[in-house]
């Protein structure tokens, strides 16, 4: 069980420091699906970070399975369980993707895994090429969810693992997470817009303007995300302003 | 014969870990001290200075030529002069390398000049390592000189490598391709301390057809520095990539100046340059796998100059 108390952040930006979280807490139980949903910007990719430890919060406590974790390191939380799979993974020259997937699966053999596969990738075509620009984005993105799936994580989470990935590893790559969700008690976290990936959720929560919006069951936050009629202006973080960014 | 020492630089520079398989020569502080020739491949002393001639007979397929060199004593000035013959249609492998350990406070240097014809359809592959160690403060020097010349169809793979330790460093590569030559060169050097190191490799393509591909890689620590100078010209129907890729670190220094030259409309030339530091979202998401800061640091520079 991942909690999260009174988070918040603050980055040094151009123009001075901004707030990019505030007063986060959220409890995200073992063996539940949830989806971090809203607009651009809010601060999704922003909590997920602060729960990898890759930016450190400006205050608040993170606490996993009861440890206080705040203080630790990237290094640290991810030898405790914690994983991130990035919006926009980094590629190595020189790196092969059957190097990356052993560096995550630690001091497990990589024979065997199926965390290719799961994603769509043919072990046999893709384990020695290297993760360089010879791949595609789409490819570099799936590879990106493997290093997660070879790894057995407490709390897992994907930055919009749907993005520039194509319909037919979609539909996989949904099973996949379907599958990891009966399987394990990994507390799983997506990060997405798609109706597909919502679709999965046991709980969405909704995040913009750097709170917490709305949290709740699929059942209950399907009326506030899906409402055509733009039910989600209370929640909208520019009502009332002229110009309104929708974030549906 | 081969002491601990020796046995650990021919391990390093040639992956030896005893006297090899098949024709090779193992000069040691300026002199030849063991040599084998096979029913293929003849070796035998140059007459007019120091050095050895390696000929390949025509069709000889498969077969290995091992000539490391190691230097364990200082103040020593090792000039050697190796001339190749690959004989037409041969495919071989050659594995040079220089391993200096300098255990005093004088410069130990080894400039080693490679000639190699490659004759018609003949297929080389040549690994080239050079190292230093040494508890003294005497500076190690390695100036590799290497001159190939390829005959029609002709394929030459060349890996150079500077593994660590080598002060100074002034590397020429030069080639010539004819028609339907193909040759890759790749080269990979690390410097650290105040390790200076210079690289210029000049290929001309004057066949109709040949091709090369020049990718270097190299990564510069502390107060190293390093200078490239990657040159392709094209004097015919041809094709060339030079790639430079280099990752500089602390107070390093890194200059590289490729060069693409055409004098011909059907020259198809390309080069690519890059110096930058380690990207801190590669370290990033190694460390979310579990890594810590330097074993991700240390898993990528390994991976860049393999």
């Amino acid at each position: 069980m991942l909690e999260i108390r009174n988070l918040s952040l603050t980055l040094e930006g151009e123009k001075g420091s901004v707030e990019i979280l505030e007063d986060i807490n959220l409890t995200l139980q073992n063996h539940k699906l949830y989806v971090f949903t809203g607009p651009n910007g809010g601060g999704k990719s922003s909590l997920a970070k602060v729960i990898m430890g890759i930016y450190r919060p400006t205050g608040g406590k993170i606490i996993l399975d009861g440890e206080d974790i705040t203080a630790l390191g990237v290094t640290e939380r991810s030898r405790l369980g914690i994983g991130y799979a990035f919006q926009q993974p980094p590629r190595f020259k020189g790196l092969k993707v059957r190097e990356l997937i052993q560096i995550a699966a630690g001091n497990k053999p990589i024979e065997g895994c199926s965390c290719l596969a799961d994603v769509g990738l043919c072990p046999e075509d893709y384990l020695d090429r290297d993760v360089d620009a010879s791949l595609s984005g789409g490819e570099l993105k799936r590879i990106e969810i493997a290093t997660l799936l070879a790894r057995n994580l407490k709390v897992a989470i994907y930055d919009e693992p749907e993005a520039g990935i194509d319909l037919w590893s979609f539909s996989r790559l949904r099973e996949t997470f379907q599958e990891l969700h009966n399987k394990y008690d990994t507390t799983l976290v997506l990060i997405s817009h798609q109706e597909r990936i919502l679709s999965l959720a046991d709980e969405i929560v909704l995040i913009a303007g750097g709170t917490i919006r709305e949290q709740g069951s699929r059942d209950d936050m399907w009326p506030v995300i899906m409402d055509k009629s733009c039910g989600g202006r209370k929640i909208c973080p520019g009502a009332g302003d002229e110009n309104v960014e929708c974030f549906r | 014969m081969l002491n601990a020492l020796d046995k650990h630089l021919l391990e390093t520079v040639a992956d030896l870990h005893d006297i090899p398989q098949g024709a090779y020569n193992i000069r040691k502080n300026g002199e030849g001290i063991s040599r084998r020739s096979t029913a293929n491949i003849e070796i035998k002393p140059k007459t007019d200075k120091p050095g050895i001639d390696i000929i390949v007979r025509p069709g000889t397929m498969g077969e290995s030529v091992h000539i490391p060199v190691i230097l364990t004593a200082e103040g020593l000035k090792d000039a050697v002069y190796n001339t190749f013959d690959i004989g037409e249609g041969a495919d071989i492998l050659v594995v040079a390398g220089c391993g200096i350990h300098n255990p005093g406070e004088s410069e130990t240097q080894h400039n080693g000049i490679h000639n190699f014809i490659i004759r018609k359809r003949a297929r080389l592959r040549y690994v080239e390592k050079h190292y230093g160690q040494g508890e003294g403060g005497g500076q190690k020097t390695l100036n590799p000189t290497t001159i190939i010349e390829m005959e029609e169809g002709a394929y030459a793979e060349m890996e150079l490598v500077q593994i660590r330790g080598v002060d100074n460093t002034k590397r020429i590569t030069k080639a010539r391709l004819h028609r339907n030559a193909h040759l890759l060169v790749t080269e990979r050097m690390l410097t650290h301390g105040e390790q200076k190191a210079e690289s210029k490799i000049l290929v001309k393509l004057v066949g109709e057809d040949s091709s090369t591909q020049i990718i270097s890689r190299s990564v510069a620590q502390d107060n190293s520095q390093q200078l490239f100078y990657p040159r392709v010209a094209g004097y015919n129907r041809c094709r060339a990539h030079v790639q430079c890729d280099s990752i500089i670190m602390h107070q390093a220094k890194v200059r590289s100046v490729p060069e693409i030259a055409a004098n011909h409309a059907d020259a198809q030339l390309v080069h690519e340059a890059a110096i930058g530091k380690i990207a801190g979202e590669q370290l990033v998401k190694l460390m979310t796998l579990g890594l810590s800061e330097s074993e991700a640091e240390e898993t990528i520079l390994q991976g860049f100059l393999k």
